[in-house]
């Protein structure tokens, strides 16, 4: 039986992730042991969180399964809840319901093959959750490349965690922002353009692509031209939600709920869809 | 199985023994009022209520009101600075209470059973139906509007049904189908149905309406996408206004929206129907909206009913019982759609 009651957890941190206030990541520990215990989720799931008087948002989850004790969920202060959430402060207790979704294929289409991971603005949520996940089953994958962007330096999430990973040469990190910026010495373009001079291979490998729907758009050309195909591709979609159990009908992309068969599709499942998303 | 053969005064006799001990409700006298909060216009407590003479065809709202009662509190917390459980989530006590719904037809049962597909895990859902028995009214006649048998349903049909009530020209006869449908009846002084009552009741089954879903089965096997992309659309959300009334009155539109709500600091989480004719149904806070023109809200209602539900889950999601037919201020009429949809190419 499905059960709607979210665990009750505290704030127990709030980074700020984003020069303009916007993003800020909240690092939640649950107040029951046992629940924590029990919970487990795979990167690219979401969880909804849960304000008493407020409702409740559908999250991806940024935090890997690897990362224990805890969950992180990075939120855009855009609506109703996430405004309410934003002003809370550490030490408060909200709710968290799920984990909710498929997630990415790490065990099944994922295992054994070259990964590339393509993020533009704070899309990169579960993509992060993903890469700590397989840089702590290395082993099992090949070649990683990440290729992230965001509209200015100071746009980039998990900032500190980006110069460790850029440290590694298990890792191949390709960080980008639209335009020059003083004190930015890294790459400069559109990640579509950064895809394309990147050029991974399509041999053997799966890439995960999250971002603004205009930055996929135009991030599949390059990769088709070097032989990419759309049951490679692995997208993650968004829409409206309210239960996540697959019964309130609202995320509905023609017969397909986002919450319960997604939120991730193959591109050539997204493809057979009608465009509601 | 138990058949009985009940007077009208022995069944009205009956009804109020049931109110005696349970909440029994039924079809309003009059079609339109409800003089209770508890259930939706069409419906009133049969307590103390006049003769049960049923017009021919559904009540005016359909049986979902009691399985799936709007508003249904999920949870409840409080959010009073001094309570050290603020803001926690907790589940309310469920009702348990028996609820006896009198006088539904056939369609309306054959609706719960539909919406137990997605529900089958719903625990409020399940709660619900746990503690409702149905006593049906088979349909003598069939109204302008009815198309049971069109959505493999019939006039005639028990399924769902704990008690099934047929009206022969000078009584009725009951037949009890399951368990708790027996409960209602044990103990009780009534007499069984003549040979003859079962004779005509053989006889009214046979020659009623049958199901046949045959027409309306190539559907499931047309190409969803052009289905989607069909010009008819078009027209019809032109037409369409939007306005929701197909989706309340709709015994299998089962979709719910879910809001916070608090009085002077105690809170509950409530879920109540939706309806996808509104935009704001499927509106992002960007403010993007993958549904945002009105012809593709009223192409989703009725995609949903007939090809993306019978996907998902085998059936359509109609049971054909014409209210929406009915009460459509715009004069949208499911069966043209049906039509003008098998005949795209």
């Amino acid at each position: 039986m499905i059960s709607y009651l979210p665990y009750p957890v505290r704030i127990d941190d709030i980074t700020v992730e984003t020069e303009d206030g916007n993003l800020k990541t909240f690092k939640l520990v649950f107040e029951n042991e046992a629940q924590q215990k029990a919970w487990k989720h795979v990167p690219g799931q979401f969880a909804m969180l849960s304000l008493a008087g407020q409702g409740e948002i559908p999250i991806g989850i940024a935090s890997s399964p690897t990362e224990q004790g805890h969950l992180l969920f990075t939120v855009n202060r855009a609506g109703k809840v996430t405004t309410a959430l934003h002003q809370m402060h550490a030490g408060e207790r909200i709710g968290v319901r799920g984990p909710l979704g498929n997630g990415f294929p790490i065990d099944t289409e994922m295992k054994g093959k070259n990964i590339v991971i393509i993020a533009g603005g704070f899309a990169v949520t579960t993509l992060r959750a993903t890469l700590i996940y397989l840089m702590e089953h290395r082993q099992d994958y090949g070649k990683i490349t990440f290729i992230y962007g965001a509209r200015t330096p100071g746009m980039l999430l998990y900032q500190n965690e980006l110069q460790e990973w850029a440290k590694r040469d298990d890792v191949e990190l390709h960080i980008t922002v639209d335009r020059e910026a003083p004190g930015w010495n890294g790459l400069v373009g559109f990640v579509p353009t950064i895809a394309g001079q990147v050029a991974p291979s399509p041999e053997n490998s799966v890439a995960l692509i999250c971002g603004p729907p205009i930055m996929i758009k135009f991030t599949m050309p390059p990769l088709e031209k070097i032989g990419w195909t759309d049951d490679q591709v692995y997208l993650s979609l968004e829409n409206r939600m309210k239960c996540g159990e697959g019964l309130c009908c609202h995320c509905n992309v023609g017969p397909t709920l986002v919450c319960k068969d997604g939120p991730v599709f193959t591109r050539a499942q997204v493809r057979r869809l009608p465009v509601e998303y | 199985m138990k058949v009985f053969r009940l007077s009208q005064t022995e069944l009205d006799n009956l009804v109020q023994q049931w109110s005696k001990t349970s909440r029994v409700y039924r079809p309003a006298a009059g079609r339109q009022q409800s003089a209770h909060a508890d259930c939706a216009p069409g419906w009133e407590r049969a307590t103390g209520s006049g003769p049960l003479t049923l017009a021919p065809g559904p009540a005016k709202s359909s049986v979902k009101t009691f399985l799936f009662p709007q508003p249904e509190t999920m949870q409840t917390y409080s959010l009073k600075s001094s309570d050290p459980d603020r803001a926690l989530l907790k589940e309310p006590a469920k009702a348990t209470e028996k609820q006896i719904v009198v006088g539904l037809r056939p369609c309306d049962a054959r609706s719960v059973q539909l919406n137990n597909l997605p529900y089958r895990e719903d625990p409020f859902y399940q709660a619900n139906l746990g503690r409702t028995v149905m006593v049906g009214f088979t349909c003598k006649d069939m109204c302008s509007t009815c198309f049971c048998d069109q959505m493999g349903g019939s006039p005639m049909a028990t399924e769902g049904l704990d008690i099934a009530i047929t009206e022969l020209d000078d009584s009725f006869v009951a037949e009890v189908l399951t368990p708790a449908g027996e409960e209602l009846t044990a103990g009780l002084d009534l007499a069984p149905a003549a040979e003859s009552d079962l004779t005509a009741l053989t006889a009214r089954r046979k020659d009623c309406p049958q199901p046949d879903g045959a027409r309306l089965d190539t559907l499931k096997g047309r190409d969803l996408n052009t289905l989607y992309k069909a010009p008819l659309w078009q027209a019809l959300g032109e037409s369409c206004i939007n306005c929701g009334a197909c989706t309340f009155i709709c015994p299998t539109c089962y979709c719910f929206d879910v809001q916070d709500e608090v009085v002077r600091g105690q809170g509950r989480r409530i879920r109540y129907w939706d309806s996808c004719m509104f935009p704001l149904y499927s509106l992002h806070t960007t403010g993007h909206n993958p549904r945002g023109q009105k012809m593709q809200r009223t192409r989703n209602r009725f995609m949903h009913k007939l090809k993306y539900f019978p996907e998902r889950y085998g059936p359509f999601s109609c049971v054909g019982c014409g209210r929406c037919v009915q009460d459509c201020p715009v004069n949208i009429d499911i069966r043209e759609v049906i039509s003008d949809l098998l005949t795209v190419e």
